[in-house]
């Protein structure tokens, strides 16, 4: 390869301005650390702070995974791994275990991460109070006060008008009893995974320009009130139409030919595994 | 007559030389006309409970800009409100007040004599920049509460005031349900059951007559007057001791200002409220009022019994203001 890029597309010095961000991130959990967002060769709020954290922290052993919706195919995550490829030579899996990094939009992986993975999360709304208070200043004075009281005020609304909270993905959590966090647009049935994780959880926001962190072993918990507790989203009686996997994050699909709904693993790479195993394919 | 002169004064007497003994001595100037008399007047009678005032607010001063030597003096001329020599604006200079236990005080005054600051100042939405607030029901009225940590102030707004602003639209969360914004303070103060507040939320709305299938909808949809109503369940939902009204009637047609003053009233009657009322409307100062001050560029020139002040008012702009009315 003729090296046209310094390796990982940065200079050295935005490497280090963005590993800064991160490792004040891991030392306050949850907080939300500003960072001069550079400008990348991907449009701003399709990946641009995960990708800005992956290449930040990436080395020549890592070996990286790139997911988009669950799935390691789609055109977003195609194209990052391209782009990771071409400045870094790493190898790019589809084998969550083998994975170093893996940076992802939407899902965390079913197969559970090790304390030997980071996990890299794109996030477009990094401020779980934003629609409580527009004003970013008003925001951080909040977060100082730790009055939260927007974000349990948002739940009482939903609550109040639907009957349920309707945060289908992105449930605010408040991390290690102090920090309000939004974790990303990850499905309530991901939250409980960032919980007393054994890996490393960062969170780019590219064009919020903020990065922050759930360190290993961290409690989330999310918010709720007494008498509507957390809950994911359910599941019984369905099981994955190509693997047979149960208590997994299904879609819904419709199948053509007969018209009937047709349940899949939303984490593709988990369901290939699954149905290798299993001799279906 | 004699026998509540004796009363007032063994009260006078009590907060002076009571227990705690604290609590900064009445103003003078209040003594003749004012509170406790009304106070005396308005209850049922029987033993003599000695009272003490749930707020006293001393020296309060806001002012906007730099000082100089010649405006630092709180007694020096000023061109209306604004220092001649630096141009320092002076919003509020030197403002005390004292408010008992179910007594209402009115604050009248012309736009800019500083009444809304002085209530965005008790409110701590703004920072005064001098003067000493001490809440008897918050913790005996031991610490200066303009001097509490931001997070305490915080407590004690959540704990002690509902604030009902002239305009809805900045006392109110208008994308937000009714009963949310009903359950912003108890949530801000702790509370985590839904059901206990969705309650506590309709029986306020019910209280303010807001019918019951618009409990869920925004405020941003309701007519002005049930705004306003929707604003003082609102600043009901903590049972605060202290209510800070700010122009509420301003703007309602007369029936629903008619209804709005009597919930006003109720209010003192059932829960024992004090409040601070501001209004330029001399008429609502003179239905609801025990006490009045009048405010003119920052300073407080006349205090009194509201009948005497609209019956025989002394400082020239008072006479003018008592005499504009139609």
């Amino acid at each position: 390869m003729t090296k046209q890029y310094n390796f990982a597309f940065f200079d050295e010095a935005s490497k280090r301005e963005i590993r800064r961000a991160i490792v004040k991130g891991i030392a306050v959990p949850g907080y939300q650390v500003p960072f001069a967002s550079r400008e990348m060769p991907i449009g701003r709020g399709w990946g641009t702070g995960g990708l800005q954290i992956t290449l930040a922290i990436i080395g020549r052993r890592d070996v990286l995974k790139v997911i988009d919706q669950g799935c390691d195919e789609s055109v977003n995550a195609v194209n990052i791994k391209k782009l990771i490829h071409a400045t870094t030579d790493v190898e790019i899996t589809e084998e969550t275990r083998r994975a170093s990094i893996i940076q992802s939009r939407h899902r965390i992986p079913e197969q559970p991460l090790g304390e030997d993975q980071v996990m890299v999360l794109q996030v477009p709304t990094p401020e779980p109070l934003r629609h409580f208070e527009p004003r970013e200043a008003a925001t951080r004075v909040l977060h100082a006060q730790a009055d939260y009281t927007g974000a349990w005020l948002s739940l009482f609304d939903q609550i109040v008008c639907f009957g349920t909270t309707t945060t289908g993905a992105d449930h605010p959590v408040k991390v290690n009893g102090r920090y309000v966090m939004a974790p990303s647009p990850i499905p309530r049935f991901d939250t409980m995974k960032l919980h007393q994780n054994s890996n490393l959880t960062l969170f780019g926001a590219g064009r919020e320009k903020k990065i922050y962190a759930v360190p290993p072993y961290t409690t989330v918990e999310p918010l709720d009130f007494k008498d509507h507790p957390f809950a994911v989203e359910e599941f019984q009686g369905r099981c994955c139409d190509t693997c047979g996997a149960t208590n997994v994050y299904l879609d819904e699909t419709v199948d053509e030919a007969s018209g009937t709904a047709v349940y899949r693993c939303n984490d593709t790479a988990f369901c290939t595994q699954q149905a290798a195993s299993k001799g279906l394919i | 007559m004699e026998a509540l002169l004796e009363k007032h004064d063994e009260m006078t007497e009590g907060a002076l030389h009571g227990p705690e003994g604290k609590l900064p001595a009445p103003d003078a100037r209040y003594r003749g006309g004012m509170g406790t008399q009304g106070l005396v007047q308005a209850r049922p009678q029987g033993p003599v409970v000695e009272e003490r005032p749930i707020l006293v607010l001393e020296g309060l001063s806001r002012h906007f800009g730099p000082r100089c030597p010649h405006c630092q003096d709180g007694e020096a001329p000023l061109e209306r409100n604004v220092c001649p020599r630096c141009g320092t604006v002076h919003a509020l200079r030197n403002v005390g007040l004292e408010l008992y236990p179910g007594e209402i005080v009115g604050i009248v005054g012309e736009s800019g004599s500083g009444k809304s600051t002085l209530m965005q100042c008790l409110y701590f939405d703004q920072e005064a920049s001098a003067g000493t607030l001490h809440l008897q029901s918050y913790d005996g009225g031991l610490q200066n509460a303009f001097e509490l940590s931001s997070q305490e102030r915080l407590r004690l707004r959540n704990t002690m005031f509902g604030m009902v602003y002239q305009n809805p639209y900045l006392g109110l969360r208008m994308d937000y349900s009714s009963l949310s914004n009903i359950a912003e303070q108890m949530i801000s103060s702790g509370n985590r059951l839904v059901q206990a507040m969705v309650g506590r939320g309709s029986s306020l709305l019910d209280e303010v007559n807001i019918p019951q299938r618009r409990k869920t909808e925004a405020p941003r949809r309701f007519s002005g007057g049930m705004q306003q109503r929707v604003q003082i369940a609102k600043a009901l939902s903590n049972n605060p001791p202290i209510l800070l009204l700010d122009e509420v009637t301003t703007g309602l047609d007369l029936s629903v200002q008619a209804n709005v003053l009597d919930l006003i009233l109720r209010i003192r009657r059932d829960f024992k409220v004090g409040m601070l009322v501001v209004s330029h409307d001399l008429g609502v100062v003179r239905m609801l009022a025990d006490r009045t001050l009048v405010m003119l560029d920052g300073r407080v020139i006349e205090t009194g019994l509201t009948d005497q002040i609209l019956e025989d008012p002394q400082h020239a702009y008072t006479q003018q203001l008592v005499y504009s009315l139609l």
